[in-house]
């Protein structure tokens, strides 16, 4: 069954496809406002129709992509950068002090609900795409750190490390020439899931009005402005939440799609 | 057994004080004097040390944290910097709004899950099975605070079934109060409801194909007996630890369900007090609701010790 995959990879190529063309091409230029042709319902002129200012909803919708897709693509990195070393080496000196705090360390994280803490940094440090990013990061170490610890410690067992061991490398060299080429498409797989978890705590942080800053459109606080205009333009409300729907439903249709063909053993386990 | 529940309990106590140390911390280094912010521009310099003197600001950091966490161990949280009540009051005033959404959200997510995952493990393979499972991927992928929107364009601005927005208070009797949370509670319920949904479905598929299962098939039951007299109960297991970890997903949902649907409960508190410059109340609320978090994900741990005693080894 490759379905999934395909149609995910479908989808998410779409929307990263449209952020990346925002930056050369976009039907119409976002920041000129339009009075007259405001609250527009969608038209050949205007596919999605146009906001309270006459901006085009497609073009919003397209720059928007870039906010949602760079703010959890850096969170995901955040996350990998630091929770996969510290991972490994928890791993590598299992049971020692390091691993006892590493691990600690990751279950208070996990204990605390994270959309709370986010907003409270955000809060506490100025609502913007960076903070944004680093309260969306934090989250994403322990779950980076957690995978890595549990999968490279079934590693450790093997034959191959002891070889490497007897022909005297490091525990540092083991872990990065060995063992993390081989947890390479689980992280790959949870990096997915991350990214698409990451475009939803976006939108919600933005449509709180914590996220990315006007004038930079976010899909989340399209959402949010449309809230007032609902009854005279209900499609401003419509495609900037089916764009967030899509792209998320995209990435995990695609997260599972790749688990399923890169570690077919996974796919009973998760079933 | 009582081991067990000493070292969890440790690390409750750990997780807590890290907990308070962390939020105090971080609205330590808020830029703003609190008194500056309640007097405003045109305050007198000894009005301003008069306030602060008051507000305990002028206190260092260790006596201020101290006098915070010891005030929260006794039920007094402090007094609010704008409204200048106690509030711990304003706390539970909000919380009637927010405890019983959470908790009537819990409970749709669950009612709708429980069925829904027997009924795709009972047609596994089927239409029925794709359905449901295609059915738990959107909903896991929609923003709820979409959904809510959507759900106040069809039923409160076509429909008008329900109202767009607030509260309309438990003074007026139980069921406007309910009413009120309907659509909040139904929009906090299903990214929920769909990953419990997956959950009891994978769990049941995981006790079907055990051997008591087989034993009970060949002592005559049905494919349908099985599943409710056996599967169902060791199927619960995990089902339970989901749900006790989906709290911490419904507190921190509902600060933005709420926000959709105008509901004064703890979100709205939490955002008003941040652009006031509440920091007292920030504080206080957020660590509340950590608390409320801990503690539930520690009895979660504890029932499924107790349910399972292989696990209390571990770790």
């Amino acid at each position: 069954m490759r379905a999934p995959l395909v149609i995910g990879t479908v989808i998410s190529a779409l929307f990263a496809g449209a952020a990346l063309l925002s930056f050369l091409w976009i039907p119409y230029d976002i920041e000129v406002l339009n009075i007259a042709a405001k609250l527009q319902a969608p038209s050949g002129a205007h596919p999605l129709g146009t906001d309270q200012y006459g901006r085009d909803i497609l073009s919003m919708i397209m720059v928007g992509a870039r906010t949602s897709i760079a703010v959890a693509v850096v969170a995901v990195g955040i996350g990998m950068v630091f929770g996969v070393p510290l991972g490994l080496w928890a791993a590598a000196r299992r049971g020692s002090w390091a691993d006892e705090i590493i691990s600690r360390g990751n279950d208070l994280i996990f204990a605390f609900p994270s959309l709370l803490i986010a907003i409270m940094i955000t809060a506490v440090f100025g609502a913007g795409a960076v903070n944004a990013i680093i309260a969306i990061g934090i989250f994403n170490v322990p779950v980076f750190a957690r995978l890595t610890r549990g999968a490279a410690m079934s590693q450790w067992t093997r034959d191959y490390v002891l070889a490497a061991r007897v022909a005297g490398k490091g525990v540092v060299r083991i872990s990065a020439e060995h063992i993390l080429p081989n947890l390479t498409n689980l992280l790959i797989v949870q990096g997915t899931i991350q990214f698409s978890l990451g475009i939803l705590a976006e939108a919600g942080l933005s449509y709180v009005g914590l996220g990315a800053q006007p004038p930079v459109p976010s899909w989340g606080r399209m959402l949010a402005d449309s809230q007032t205009m609902i009854y005279v333009a209900p499609h401003l409300a419509i495609f900037p939440g089916m764009a967030i729907l899509l792209t998320v439903l995209g990435l995990n249709l695609m997260g599972d799609g790749l688990r399923d063909w890169l570690d077919p053993r996974l796919r009973r386990q998760a079933r | 057994m009582l081991r067990y529940v000493a070292r969890r309990l440790v690390s409750l106590a750990v997780s807590l004080v890290v907990a308070s140390v962390v939020i105090f911390l971080a609205l330590e280094v808020v830029p703003g004097d609190p008194a500056a912010y309640m007097l405003g521009i045109n305050a007198q310099e000894d009005t301003l040390a008069a306030l602060r003197e008051e507000l305990g600001l002028n206190q260092s950091r260790v006596e201020r944290y101290i006098g915070w966490v010891g005030g929260m161990l006794t039920g007094d949280f402090g007094i609010s910097y704008t409204y200048r009540t106690p509030v711990a009051g304003m706390i539970a005033d909000r919380l009637q709004v927010s405890l019983p959404l959470a908790l009537y959200a819990l409970i749709l997510s669950t009612l709708i899950a429980f069925p829904a995952g027997i009924w795709a493990v009972g047609r596994r393979g089927s239409v029925v099975d794709t359905g449901v499972m295609g059915l738990t991927q959107l909903g896991v992928a929609i923003p709820n605070f979409w959904f809510a929107m959507l759900m106040v364009l069809v039923f409160a601005v076509n429909l008008r079934w329900f109202s767009a927005g607030g509260f309309s208070g438990w003074e007026k009797g139980l069921l406007p109060g309910l009413k009120s949370l309907t659509l909040p509670a139904i929009a906090l319920a299903l990214p929920q409801a769909s990953i419990l949904t997956r959950v009891m479905r994978s769990a049941l598929l995981d006790t079907l194909g055990e051997d008591f299962i087989r034993t009970a098939r060949a002592k005559g039951l049905s494919r349908g007996q099985a599943l409710y007299r056996h599967a169902l109960r060791n199927a619960m297991i995990p089902v339970l630890t989901i749900i006790g970890l989906q709290f911490s997903f419904l507190i921190a949902g509902a600060i933005i369900i709420e926000k959709v649907f105008f509901l004064p409960g703890l979100g709205q508190l939490i955002f008003q007090s941040i652009s006031a410059r509440d920091l007292i109340v920030v504080e206080s609320v957020v660590m509340l609701l950590v608390f409320a978090v801990v503690v539930v994900n520690f009895t979660v741990d504890l029932a499924y010790a107790w349910v399972d005693p292989r696990l209390r080894g571990r770790r």
